[in-house]
């Protein structure tokens, strides 16, 4: 048995990576181009871990064969939009040619999203989170001031969104190790919802309190970073049930 | 205009009656202040809804000719579309209705607007519309925010009559309006406006690209040059050449011609002008009241202005940013041909735009043909004759004339050009760089000057002295595209210089 045991640890560190490729985000500070009411401006992000890629069609359908509930001919409507979701897929258990299995997946609600994660004992990541990651480049944890970042995010802008989908895992990995944060598809986070910026654009110094509920509503920190106000402003367009050709996912898990 | 007359006449017959007419006549006059949107609610909708009639550029949709308010339903896609914004340059242009400027609305003062605003499922970004017709919150942006796939309807009732300007609002709005979503809306004032021949749809756009002016390829947005508000194109209807040759405009001797113009921006103002023509009538910034005989009318950045001319010769009329080099250097060109009999009293003939078309008179598939060529490693000395012969007569012809002959004493000849033969060479540093001073050519003397070239990419110069050498009783020859980058390379020059 115990000539065995490297062997046992190699095959649970590739079911590791089977489960989804998470890495661990160590804990950090950073400016959210939010402008959130508590706080200095600075939001603190504890550790956590988070998938490596975002979710492809070929793990979407493994969870989906699991949970037929979330097929597509049998997800309750008031879960996902009938006629969006998983709707460029050829069959209900079957992608097809235009949802390659290494292509990430698009076309989920929120709801869909969110029990995948479930499913995996994970959840989606917050906003914070994400932006957190998403701020870095590979050599630096905090690339946003820099030109070329931002402008390697709007050229993503500039392509139509009907073009063919890279695979997953082709762009080059972050500082945290982390892929296609940028330049691939939009991602659902968690609290999403919770991101109550107004539909037009110029009223964001002046937040409309009452709609938003007070203490609630959010306005922008960093009108300059339009590449990141513009993902903000793709999320606050959306509603839970909503999906759409460019919008995918990935998961996040608390470190224990 | 039958039917324009049935409508007086059933006017008249009513009036004879002795009935109250309750809607204003046409040719009525048009007070000096007409009460704007306190007096804009002429009640409910009345009759079944309408559905909109949209138009693409640069067509306008019929008037409405109704003289009671309706309900009017508009359904208006937005598309993320990829298109040609100068020859062999891609844009991907965030549109209303897939063209830029966007498709062109007609209301009528106190119609009730049932709006519905779709955002194609291919689109990445979402989207949503303020039209500056609208009195309430954001202009409709509030209500009309729309994900990709999706659809949103709001209402309004348009109270105040003038052309107006609607455009994307959603983050980052100057983005979105730099990318080519903008458009038109007209509500016609009660009494509907005066019947004329041709009504047609101008609107300029400045854009920004990370290649330079006709630098061939997709090009990106640059959001830089943006904020810097240094366009690389300033633009009539969404693409060089959009209402150039077979798409120029066109009217008749002795039509009315009336155009709605919109600036969509994102930044400049233009000051727009029809060369050879005189503006009879210009209801400045698309409002109530028209200014008569104007040469150049301001249009703001989110506004827009009706002109109005009668034609009495024939001709081409060419439509301009009066600002120069966005005209000539930057693409905001149009035209407007005009057919129909001479009349030597008003004009003797000569046309007006011979030296201000430019190379935009020609036409630039020689020069697209060789680029393609050329970038396939194909290109043939007689497809660098043919695109450079399209380019000499735009850029060089003006001083070296078009057969090559040059001015005596002013601008050397390259017909028959001993100087040219004696170096090719030299002729491309000349291209490139300019020239100026003493220079003896086929024994005559010249002090001049010509300014650098620098603008003209290394395909183009190459061709142009193909073309050169190959013409004229010249000697033959064949500079490639790599000699131009060789001695571009050699010879640092200030970034910009002739742009």
């Amino acid at each position: 048995m115990r000539r065995f045991a490297p062997a046992l640890l190699l095959l649970l560190a590739v079911v590791a990576r089977a489960d989804g490729g998470y890495v661990r985000i160590p804990a950090g500070e950073y400016k959210s181009v939010i402008r959130y009411e508590d706080g200095n401006g600075k939001r603190q992000v504890p550790a956590f871990a988070m998938m490596k890629r975002p979710v492809t069609n070929g793990e979407f359908l493994a969870f989906v064969r699991r949970h037929p509930e979330w097929r597509r001919d049998r997800v309750p409507s008031i879960f996902a939009e009938r006629g969006h979701y998983l709707a460029h897929w050829s069959a209900p258990l079957q992608p097809g040619a235009t949802a390659l299995p290494q292509q990430a997946v698009t076309e989920v609600s929120w709801f869909a999203a969110t029990a995948f994660c479930e499913a995996q004992n994970a959840r989606l990541p917050t906003w914070a989170e994400w932006e957190y990651t998403s701020a870095a480049d590979a050599t630096r944890r905090d690339a946003r001031a820099d030109p070329q970042w931002r402008e390697a995010i709007l050229g993503w802008y500039a392509r139509p969104a009907n073009a063919p989908m890279s695979p997953v895992g082709k762009s080059p990995a972050n500082v945290y190790g982390v892929q296609d944060l940028h330049g691939l598809i939009w991602e659902w986070t968690q609290d999403y919802a919770a991101m109550l910026v107004s539909g037009d654009n110029r009223t964001q110094s002046d937040p409309d309190l009452a709609k938003f509920c007070g203490a609630g509503a959010l306005s922008m920190d960093d009108r300059e970073n339009y590449a990141v106000l513009m993902r903000v402003a793709m999320l606050s367009s959306l509603e839970a049930v909503n999906s759409t050709s460019s919008l995918g996912f990935r998961c996040a898990r608390d470190l224990p | 205009m039958k039917r324009h007359a049935t409508v007086s006449l059933l006017a008249a017959v009513v009036l004879l009656a002795g009935c109250q007419a309750k809607a204003p006549l046409p040719e009525t006059k048009i007070p000096a202040d007409t009460g704007g949107s306190a007096a804009g609610d002429f009640g409910p909708p009345q009759g079944e809804p309408i559905h909109a009639v949209l138009t693409s550029p640069p067509l306008v949709p019929p008037a409405t000719h109704r003289h009671t308010p309706a309900k009017v339903i508009v359904e208006l896609e937005v598309r993320e579309v990829e298109k040609e914004i100068s020859e062999g340059v891609k844009y991907t242009f965030w549109t209303f209705g897939g063209t830029v400027p966007g498709s062109f609305i007609r209301v009528r003062q106190g119609d009730t607007v049932e709006f519905h605003l779709k955002n194609h499922p291919d689109s990445k970004m979402p989207h949503n519309i303020d039209l500056h017709a609208v009195t309430g919150p954001g202009g409709g942006a509030a209500s009309s925010f729309t994900a990709p796939g999706h659809a949103s309807q709001f209402t309004f009732k348009a109270l105040n009559a003038g052309l107006f300007v609607y455009h994307c609002a959603t983050a980052p709005v100057g983005m979105h309006v730099a990318n080519g979503m903008y458009g038109l809306i007209l509500v016609e004032p009660p009494q509907g406006l005066p019947d004329v021949d041709r009504e047609y749809y101008v609107m300029q756009g400045d854009f920004y690209t990370v290649g330079k002016y006709r630098e061939k390829g997709a090009q990106p947005f640059d959001m830089q040059k943006a904020i810097d508000e240094n366009p690389t194109y300033v633009l009539f209807n969404g693409s060089e050449g959009s209402l150039l040759g077979d798409k120029a405009l066109q009217a008749k001797v002795g039509e009315t011609v009336r155009l709605y113009v919109g600036n969509g921006g994102p930044n400049l103002t233009s000051s727009f002008h029809v060369i050879g023509e005189i503006f009879d009538k210009v209801w400045t910034e698309g409002g109530t009241h028209f200014q008569e005989n104007v040469q150049t009318t301001l249009v703001p950045a989110g506004g827009s202005a009706i002109v109005e001319f009668h034609t009495e010769i024939p001709g081409t009329g060419v439509i301009v940013d009066h600002s120069l080099f966005r005209a000539f250097n930057k693409g905001a060109l149009g035209m407007i041909k005009i057919e129909g009999p001479e009349n030597k009293a008003v004009y003797s003939g000569k046309e007006v735009d011979s030296v201000y078309l430019g190379d935009k008179a020609v036409s630039a598939a020689p020069v697209a043909a060789a680029a393609t060529a050329n970038a396939a490693g194909a290109l043939t000395l007689e497809q660098q004759v043919q695109a450079g012969g399209a380019l000499f007569n735009g850029t060089c012809s003006v001083c070296h004339q078009p057969t090559g002959t040059g001015i005596p004493n002013v601008f050397p000849p390259l017909a028959k050009s001993d100087f040219l033969a004696a170096d090719t060479h030299r002729a491309l540093g000349i291209v490139l760089n300019g020239f100026s001073g003493p220079v003896t050519v086929n024994g005559n003397n010249f002090n001049s000057v010509m300014p650098p070239m620098s603008q003209l990419n290394d395909d183009e110069v190459a061709n142009i002295l193909t073309f050169v050498l190959n013409s004229w009783g010249n000697k033959g020859g064949r500079v490639s595209a790599a000699d131009v980058a060789r001695v571009r390379a050699s010879t640092p020059r200030p970034q910009g210089a002739a742009h």
